[in-house]
């Protein structure tokens, strides 16, 4: 079986020779980004969405994921008709800096000073922060002469880039929308990010980050990652409703009478996950990522004082919470509500009711798409476009 | 839009910032946007209403008005808006004082319980009054701290709080012809209107 992620894949991008001065100070050029556009860029510029993916998201929003075959990550909510209404709206969406699916990341060709173009960066490749992913992105945006965002709109890891859009770039961005996210990652969160980064280096195949070096791919570690990681996307009561405690006999299983001859279907479920994942994911960009998101704290430069980065803001800004989501829970979204509060600034801020667990931004919850078609809308009807 | 909500709309200015505090379905926000340019904003404590209101487009933030008005900044708002509300919060004058903290006015309505119909019942039937206007029993009415509208003056004065304007309206908010007088207001007024502002302020 065939685990390595084809790197020869052909993604729509740019490449930003100058490249970027990231926040740890290395200058990384070039830096190349790859993206996604649907709809249609209005005369006056003026009706833009940046939608930022999550973790192991990537720009494949709304159409087919050349890797698996599935429909993009969020195709239900961005299309004609949709509550991003690709008929009015022109939709960017961009594979994050340390990404692995065509923007500049670990697998990328190590550039700089002895580099030979053939080596990939692996393991050496400078940590990135969420705001070098915004910076990176704003690169692109320039060049397509966009002066201001109508909104950006993200969730989990993609609000965290929300946030720090409007925090970096406030005259750019009209409308903000973090959806179930949080202005800092917690110790928990940083706690499963740090089990699934064990996860990885305790496979043999990583051999140290350079596993490319032996034709390996630490399928096993990252498939473990991902099943921990999965396990805090749902849900007790998602999971009971889905798999209770249903049995299957393994299908790998020789004895049935042996320990684990049977197995629960979530066990099957997660196993799934897992393999799935490693198909299109890469370890080194998943450590790297990760500790962007730990790294994450719109406080840090304030004194912990989260209010401070939207000072005088004008941007228009839509929190959504879902109420059974304990990853990034509501008092999370609570907390950067009076933030913002704080700043004297535009907020709606809604708990969506689901008992779908974190993941329910991208499933179907009626409720969450007519707030999200109704705060663009309304905000579009300040904005004076379209 | 309640005939009342129109009284509290003819009191903010074009153009101006405001807080609606249990902005309930949002129909005094939408108004003020759309008929009095006023960039509106609402807290309301009902999520389902909240939802209601941001998916047509209005910003209204999930809170209510003891926990949520002291994370505003001073004078963040030209009016702060309390609705038929004051006699259900947990601490009335402290939410008033906060009103008028991030608000350089407050407009308060609420329900007076010196009407007439609720002292009569009182007198003669000896029992807690229930009447179109309060209409729930005792033991699981939201309001509170009932107040006539006397006792609001009184507060208002011991505060320091200069009444711009009031009037009293029945509960369709119809105004009442007792405007003048502020003893006849607390007598058949069922609902009290104030527009207020701090002494100096």
């Amino acid at each position: 079986m065939d685990q390595t992620v084809p790197a020869l894949l052909q993604h729509e991008c740019v490449v930003f020779p100058e490249g970027l001065h990231l926040e740890c100070g290395f200058h990384l050029a070039p830096v190349q980004i790859a993206y996604r556009t649907y709809g249609t860029l209005s005369a006056a510029r003026d009706n833009a969405i940046v939608v930022c993916h999550a973790l192991t998201g990537d720009q494949y929003l709304a159409d087919t994921q050349p890797l698996t075959g599935k429909p993009g990550w969020w195709s239900r909510m961005v299309g004609p008709g949709l509550p991003i209404d690709t008929d009015r709206f022109f939709v960017i969406c961009m594979n994050v800096l340390g990404g692995c699916m065509g923007s500049t990341g670990p697998r990328s060709p190590r550039s700089g000073a002895g580099a030979d173009g053939t080596e990939p960066w692996g393991t050496d490749f400078p940590p990135v922060t969420i705001r070098d992913m915004v910076r990176a992105q704003k690169l692109l945006v320039d060049r397509f002469g966009i002066q201001r965002l109508f909104a950006v709109v993200g969730g989990s890891m993609g609000g965290m880039q929300v946030l720090e859009w409007a925090a970096t770039y406030p005259d750019m961005v009209f409308a903000a929308m973090p959806i179930a996210t949080s202005p800092f990652h917690s110790a928990q969160n940083i706690a499963f990010n740090e089990v699934s980064r064990q996860a990885i280096f305790a496979d043999p195949d990583w051999h140290g980050g350079r596993y490319w070096e032996r034709d390996a791919v630490p399928a096993r570690g990252l498939a473990v990652a991902r099943m921990m990681a999965h396990i805090t996307y749902l849900s007790e009561e998602a999971l009971t409703r889905k798999f209770g405690r249903r049995v299957r006999r393994d299908p790998y299983g020789d004895n049935p009478l042996s320990l684990f001859g049977e197995m629960f279907e979530v066990e099957s479920y997660l196993r799934h996950q897992g393999s799935s994942f490693v198909h299109r994911f890469d370890a080194n960009s998943y450590l790297t990522i990760t500790r962007a998101m730990d790294y994450f704290d719109l406080g840090t430069e304030h004194d912990g004082d989260l209010s401070r980065p939207f000072h005088g803001t004008r941007t228009r800004f839509c929190i959504v919470s879902f109420s059974s989501d304990w990853l990034f829970p509501t008092s999370q979204a609570r907390m950067l509500a009076r933030a913002l509060n704080r700043a004297a600034a535009n907020v709606s801020f809604v708990e969506i009711e689901s008992d779908k667990g974190h993941d329910a931004f991208l499933l179907d919850e009626p409720d969450f798409d007519r707030t999200v078609r109704g705060f663009l809308s309304g905000a579009a009807e300040h904005a004076r476009i379209g | 839009m309640r005939l009342d909500q129109r009284l509290i709309a003819e009191m903010i200015q074009p153009g101006t910032r405001v807080l609606d505090i249990g902005s309930g379905d949002g129909a005094l926000l939408d108004y003020l946007f759309r008929t009095r340019g006023c960039d509106a904003q609402g807290i309301e404590i009902d999520m389902q209403e909240v939802t209601r209101s941001v998916a047509h487009g209005l910003p209204v933030m999930h809170g209510d008005a003891d926990h949520d008005l002291a994370h505003y900044p001073r004078h963040a708002f030209d009016y702060v808006v309390l609705q038929r509300t004051l006699q259900a919060v947990e601490r009335p004058r402290e939410v008033l004082r906060q009103m008028l903290r991030i608000g350089r006015h407050a407009i308060v309505s609420f329900p007076n319980f010196g009407h007439w119909q609720l002292r009569l019942k009182l007198l003669t039937t000896g029992r807690m009054p229930m009447t179109a206007v309060w209409n729930t029993p005792w033991y699981e009415t939201p309001n509170i701290h009932p107040c006539t509208i006397l006792d609001f003056l009184m507060l208002c004065r011991e505060e320091g709080y200069v009444v711009e304007e009031w009037m009293a309206v029945d509960e369709d908010g119809e105004r009442a012809p007792w405007r003048r007088s502020i003893r006849l207001a607390n007598l058949f007024g069922e609902q009290a209107l104030f527009l207020l502002r701090r002494r100096g302020g």
